[in-house]
């Protein structure tokens, strides 16, 4: 059985088409990416497998439950961590998180240590009895994540978990997720967008674009179906010479010559360097230096969309900030 | 389904456990909130006391005993209806998608919040009568001491939980915490002068009389003065019949209205 399954899962609110027909099988175990610019229907999507928000058509389900029809075990099953700040400021750290294991009854015999572990997860134990007003923005980030995790859910969703925080902080979080993803086994659905976040931590990546999936697959393979990768040599001498033998190459797709760096696409840069390094030595030509530069996902949001994410992002970044702290 | 049962009290203990937490962290909010009233009691009702003195069926009184009552019912209904509020803030700081994404049922939130607003009340309301005490408020009717502080605790569970219902039930349909203010202010205003909380409810004009007749809380107040006074214009089994009807009621209507929420 899949973690989650989605049939054409459409979300109109009044006036807007937010989620245009989702079709989504996820494994378990499985870390899965959504990732998209703002307002491209991420939340929305996770609103409707969390049971918040109800579907206009389609159908979605978490382990063979479906999200409408039975939405109390689905609630059972899952843990969010929301896009927007979710916690009571005025209790402390513990108190949330004893109120979250009430309302999802983990065993009042197990509730302390479970605390303890969360807490130790997120490295906020010695701000357990702290009131979570007096937290900074990444301490109550983490303190919702560890409050997702309590209840051991068997699926996770995190809804932009890093929205808004400093890089070392980003890396933190990032850290906790791989880890509990590898050693507890929970199937996560991560939406972001930051491409970034989406490369490092996800197995699999749908990327999302006004509320439809346009391209999904491993993070690798969605860079090799842009093109493989860039390899780039400086041939201070001999570089037309040099063109010309390796655009004889099958693997090689183009090639370029650019103020003595020559550009070469190929499938697999790994691969392709010793062979070319061996034929620059047949022929006499010195190379000082090469390098490889993979595709990155903003290349392939680019080929799909048409668009970059990244101009957006600043203006979006900053507005979401301000959302987070006016709360 | 005992297992769902206890389930289903568990989770209305939780909700119940958080909001007391919350309350007794606003210490000094607390505090506040018994000035008010304590001093509408000490200067209208020392300023009267002397001129004014109430008779009727079940004896006579002075205006403070006269007025005590009615000071409790204005506690009662200030703190339940601000109450519903906690739904509000947890709208508007996000912790209300916390609770909806649980697995607990909507009406066991409801009921949950509405105990622990009423349990809020109660707890200002009895310190109120305590207070009341140091300035000549005596519980002086016909009922013995014991009977009376029964009566009154019965009273304001049910008219807590009719106005922290109410308050809900706006809550539920508002979208900001401004708005709330409003629409609970034009109505905890008329609500609370005719209420009969201050000038007896049987000399009024006939459209005055039955604004008071049809406002729960006149029945509320009419039941504590009873306690306190003996003094009485409804029949004490219609007080309880209605307070009882309203706290049903508004139980009912906050745990539709509140379905919608998000
Ligand atoms: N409750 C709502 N009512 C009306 N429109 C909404 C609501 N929630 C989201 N939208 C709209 O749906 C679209 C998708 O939003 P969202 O799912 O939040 O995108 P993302 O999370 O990818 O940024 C946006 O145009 C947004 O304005
Ligand atoms: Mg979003």
């Amino acid at each position: 059985m899949k973690a989650i399954e989605t049939h054409d899962l459409f979300k109109r609110f009044e006036n807007v088409e937010a989620v245009k027909g989702i079709n989504l099988e996820i494994e378990e175990g499985e870390l899965f990416g959504l990732l998209g610019p703002n307002g491209a229907g991420k939340t929305t999507t996770i609103s409707m497998l969390c049971t918040i928000v109800r579907p206009t058509s389609g159908s979605a389900s978490i382990y063979g439950h479906d999200v409408k029809k039975e939405p109390g075990t689905v609630r059972g099953l899952i843990g969010i961590v929301f896009q927007d700040p979710s916690l009571d400021d005025n209790l402390t750290g513990r108190e949330n998180l004893d109120f979250h294991g009430r309302l999802y009854k983990v065993p009042r015999s197990e509730i302390a240590g479970r605390i303890k572990d969360v807490l130790e997860l997120v490295e906020l134990s010695d701000k357990a009895d702290v009131i979570v007003k007096k937290y900074s923005g990444g301490m109550k980030r983490r303190l919702e994540i560890a409050r997702g995790l309590l209840h051991h859910p068997k699926v996770l969703f995190l809804d932009e978990p890093t929205l808004g925080l400093d890089p070392q902080t980003r890396r933190h979080i990032w850290e906790y997720i791989e880890r509990l993803n590898k050693e507890k086994q929970i199937t996560m659905i991560l939406t972001t967008h930051y491409m970034d976040e989406a490369d490092q931590l996800c197995d699999r990546i749908a990327i999302v674009d006004h509320g439809k999936i346009v391209a999904m697959d491993t993070p690798d393979n969605l860079k090799h179906d842009v093109g493989g990768d860039v390899v780039i040599m400086t041939v201070p001498n001999g570089g037309e010479q040099l063109k010309v033998k390796l655009e004889q190459l099958e693997f090689v797709k183009s090639t370029q010559l650019v103020d003595g760096a020559l550009r070469l696409s190929v499938d697999k840069g790994e691969t392709a360097i010793p062979i070319f390094m061996d034929v620059a030595r047949q022929e006499g030509i010195a190379v000082p230096s090469i390098s490889l530069h993979e595709p990155t996902l903003e290349d392939i949001f680019i080929k799909y969309t048409g668009r970059e994410i990244r101009t957006q992002e600043a203006a979006d970044g900053f507005a979401n900030m301000h959302a987070r702290g006016r709360r | 389904m005992p297992n769902g049962r206890m389930e289903f009290m568990g989770d209305v203990y939780s909700i119940w456990l958080r909001e007391m937490i919350r309350y007794v962290r606003a210490r000094s909010r607390v505090v506040t909130s018994l000035i008010t009233p304590l001093l509408w009691l000490i200067i209208f009702g020392s300023g009267f006391s002397s001129s004014l003195s109430f008779g009727g069926p079940g004896g006579s009184t002075n205006y403070i005993n006269f007025l005590a009552p009615g000071i409790l019912g204005m506690t009662v209904l200030f703190t339940s209806i601000f109450s519903g509020m906690s739904v509000m803030f947890d709208k508007e700081f996000g912790f209300m998608k916390e609770i909806l994404v649980a697995p607990v049922s909507r009406t066991s939130i409801v009921l949950g919040k509405a105990l622990g607003g009423t349990t809020q009340a109660s707890i200002q309301a009895l310190m109120i009568l305590a207070l009341s005490t140091f300035i000549g408020v005596r519980i002086s009717g016909t009922l013995g001491l014991g009977a009376a502080l029964v009566l009154i605790l019965v009273t304001i569970f049910f008219i807590g939980m009719g106005f922290v219902g109410l308050g809900i039930s706006i809550a539920s349909r508002l979208e900001n915490i401004e708005g709330f203010q409003v629409v609970s202010n034009l109505l905890v205003l008329p609500i609370f002068f005719l209420s009969g909380a201050f000038f007896p409810v049987t000399s009024l004009p006939s459209w005055m009389k039955f604004l008071v007749n049809i406002n729960p809380l006149a029945y509320g107040v009419d039941a504590l003065r009873y306690a306190v006074t003996g003094l009485h214009t409804y029949a004490l089994t219609l007080d309880l019949a209605v307070v009882f009807g309203f706290f049903v009621l508004m139980t009912v209507i906050g745990s539709i209205l509140f379905r919608n929420v998000r």
